[in-house]
């Protein structure tokens, strides 16, 4: 069976007023560069619906498999292309629904007319069509008002249009349409999670992540490469600012008193991820925390780490519990990645006993002694920013004739 | 030469043998290391574990490296059999499992568990009824090898798997060193697997166990807490890939060598049914690359040698068995006479035998057994 186009339903888009075009015109573009690798297709874009064109039919599975995780999709469904004769459409009727249907299948046909001149009205074809698959597929069971399979016929002046599967999408807001926020990615569960969130609602992501050698090993580094690109794998394509981070992290320790140094810790981590925000003309910063999980997440604390700047820090995590957590790390496939044991920045550095009621005053009287703006300086303009794409490995093997 | 013991072992393939000495060669470093040199060595290790498991056919498959065969099979009935002791003490194998299965079970006994050992009939086969009528609430384990070493006869696992799944709670394992790259996996139904390198053109001294995900072992090795604490000891990287690539060979070149292990077994089928002095043991349903037969008049040792001296290598019944002067209890569960156990020889073929070995086979045996007879 031979799939021609890829009908494509709006989520959230079709409530959207005079902005609509833009939402759409971006979904578009998500869409084509989803699938850059693949050869290229025509979109046709309406008001409700998309329509995509293979030229290539035979990629028509590796295209679907590109939409399930794209937002701004609600559904989509394949579609076979058929010439007009109505023993042709018959023939296509029964080769779809018998890929979908299985025993005791309840079934439908819905036939509509573009072209009003094709010589049988929308009855006739539902009932010459409905007969037909029938009888040839054998289990079947007429339902009307809520058939498992819907076998939809578009009759159209160039072709007529089957098909008998919908597919959910993943929902949410095309990636762009939000425009713009930098994610503070560890390596752990949680910010993975929260950039994951944040794309579903149509925010472009470019991810920060500080990096200490030799307190944190390459690998820990190469994790976070990891799960750049499994974010990537919803947006295309993942900016990560890799941010060098040992010698504030040495000069912390060695000034602030050590119940204090993880609040000034991530005191610095958010002056530099707003120095990037500025630089990337992005318009927020989100972070993986969530109330209650660790010293830094109390409210207090968030109060005191907050404290250095004006920008929203977003947390979408921050009322979640950690099972609800794992369960979307899983379900986006960044659990497995997020487990690796490897130290980060946040883990190898943690005092014995952090400060959970820190107070603002205090951090910044300690940290008031050294000249930080230029360390800072310092660190941004060392970073080193790597472009991801889906489907990175830090584990490949170069040597395949090993295997 | 003429090698024909290649159910005792197989010639290494070259492939293998160069990526075991590359991986030594170039990742000699100890997986369990955190530096570099030694994460190298680690995700050599991943991505030949991923490898044997995807080929071992087990859907959801993990896989334990071990020594080999045996230790495999020990590992698979110890460790299952502690496990899941609190739940019943009855255990189910069959009457001609290799040693290393027999032998554990012999040892369970005396530990107070309760086998039932199943019984074959002319053709080394077990009944399925046999099999159902064994199974009861409290069976916590059953072990069925896929192809027997001495005979080649191979046993209904798909059938075998649904009763046991269906009758019992029981964990299903099977012996399968002699059917991996002679037939089409079908192990989709099994628990346990055991596999032996070695016996596919790989090498010695490694082997793995797969384990369908989230069954646990009673370990049979304690120490560093190496392969997620099942089996402890430095994880053998080159071991491992060359295994994987074993594994991927034998796969590839199953379907292929398949018909030529028809056509071979089929030429010394006819050869041996034309003689009078031979009489053909494996059943027409064996697996072609294992063909047992018998020359009642001598013994196999005899004709082992005899053979032997023109450079040709075929075995007593069983490489494990065939030093210790005993006499097969394959043959012997099959209900083959004493006499023709005690001349039963096996021939077996490897993945790339070729039809003119085999004819000069049949012009060897022509030339050397018949004048043997004479006198006895």
């Amino acid at each position: 069976m031979q799939i021609d186009r890829i009908l494509i339903r709006y989520g959230e888009i079709s409530t959207k007023g005079r902005n609509r075009n833009k939402f759409i015109k971006r979904l578009q573009q998500n869409i084509s560069d989803a699938c850059s690798d693949l050869s290229p297709f025509r979109i046709e874009s309406g008001r409700d619906r998309m329509h995509l064109e293979l030229n290539h039919p035979e990629e028509a599975q590796q295209v679907m498999e590109r939409l399930e995780l794209i937002f701004g999709i609600q559904s989509f469904s394949p579609v076979v292309k058929s010439g007009r004769e109505l023993e042709e459409v018959k023939q296509h009727a029964v080769q779809l629904v018998q890929s979908v249907a299985s025993e005791g299948t309840l079934f439908k046909v819905r036939a509509r007319r573009a072209d009003k001149n094709y010589p049988l009205d929308t009855n006739e074809l539902n009932y010459e069509i409905g007969s037909h698959v029938l009888r040839q597929v054998p289990g079947l069971k007429v339902e009307m008002k809520k058939p498992e399979v819907e076998l939809t016929v578009e009759v159209r002046s160039e072709a007529v249009y089957l098909s008998a599967q919908t597919i959910q999408g993943a929902g949410g807001m095309p990636i762009g349409s939000g425009n713009k926020a930098v994610l503070m990615l560890s390596g752990g569960l949680d910010s993975p999670v929260a950039g994951y969130q944040m794309m579903k609602r149509g925010v472009e992501l470019e991810a920060v992540h500080f990096f200490s050698p030799p307190f944190t090993s390459e690998k820990s580094k190469e994790k976070v490469m990891q799960l750049a690109s499994e974010l990537a794998g919803f947006s295309g394509s993942v900016k990560l600012h890799i941010v060098p981070f040992t010698k504030i992290q040495q000069t912390i320790h060695q000034q602030v008193p050590e119940n204090y140094t993880m609040t000034s810790t991530r005191r610095l981590m958010l002056r530099i991820a707003d120095e990037i925000k500025k630089k990337t003309g992005s318009k927020a910063i989100v972070t993986g925390e969530s109330l209650g999980q660790v010293a830094s997440q109390t409210l207090e604390s968030m109060e005191a780490i907050n404290a250095v700047t004006n920008t929203p820090v977003l947390r979408p995590l921050i009322a979640s519990d950690k099972t609800d957590i794992i369960e979307i790390a899983k379900k986006i496939g960044t659990f497995e990645t997020s487990i690796l044991p490897y130290e980060d920045c946040c883990t190898i550095f943690t005092p014995a006993a952090p400060k959970t009621r820190p107070k603002t005053e205090k951090v910044a009287f300690y940290e008031s002694f050294i000249d930080f703006d230029e360390m800072i300086r310092q660190s941004v303009e060392e970073i080193e920013t790597i472009i991801l794409k889906p489907g990175y490995k830090p584990d490949d093997v170069e040597d395949t004739d090993l295997f | 030469m003429i090698y024909l013991d290649n159910s005792a072992t197989t010639k290494p393939h070259p492939e293998v043998v160069s990526s075991y000495i590359k991986v030594n060669d170039q990742f000699y470093g100890n997986p369990s290391s955190i530096h570099r040199f030694g994460e190298k060595a680690a995700s050599l290790f991943q991505k030949a574990k991923q490898q044997c498991s995807e080929l071992s056919g087990l859907p959801e498959g993990n896989v334990i490296f071990t020594s080999g065969g045996t230790e495999s099979n020990n590992l698979a009935i110890k460790g299952s059999v502690y496990k899941l002791a609190d739940r019943g003490k009855h255990l189910i194998t069959t009457v001609i499992e290799h040693p290393s299965v027999l032998e554990v079970f012999k040892e369970l006994e005396t530990e107070g568990f309760d086998v039932t050992y199943l019984p074959v009939d002319r053709a080394g086969v077990i009944s399925l009824d046999d099999l159902k009528q064994a199974l009861r609430k409290d069976t916590i384990f059953v072990s069925i090898m896929y192809v027997n070493n001495e005979i080649g006869s191979i046993q209904p696992i798909r059938e075998a798997g649904k009763l046991i799944k269906v009758h019992s709670n029981a964990r299903f394992h099977s012996d399968a060193v002699q059917a991996f790259g002679k037939m089409a996996p079908e192990f989709e139904i099994l628990d346990l697997l055991t596999l032996s390198a070695h016996k596919f053109n790989g090498l010695k001294g490694s082997g793995l166990l797969a384990v369908k995900k989230g069954l646990e072992l009673v370990p049979e090795i304690a120490g560093g807490g190496q392969q997620e604490g099942v089996r402890s000891g430095t994880v053998n990287t080159a071991g491992a890939v060359a295994l994987a690539k074993a594994m991927r060979l034998a796969s590839e070149q199953q379907e292929k060598s398949y018909h030529t292990l028809q056509t071979c077994n089929r030429m010394l089928r006819t050869f041996f049914e034309g003689r009078d002095e031979v009489k053909v043991i494996s059943s027409k349903s064996a697996a072609p690359h294992i063909l047992s037969v018998t020359v009642p008049k001598l013994t196999g040792e005899v004709v082992v040698h005899a053979l032997d001296q023109k450079d040709v290598f075929i075995t007593t019944s069983s490489a494990c068995s065939s030093k210790l002067n005993k006499k097969s209890h394959v043959l012997s569960a099959c209900g083959i006479n004493d006499r023709d156990i005690r001349g039963a020889v096996r021939i077996s073929l490897g993945s790339d035998q070729t039809v003119a070995e085999i004819k000069e086979f049949i012009k060897i045996w022509q030339d050397v057994i018949p004048p043997l007879l004479k006198g006895v």
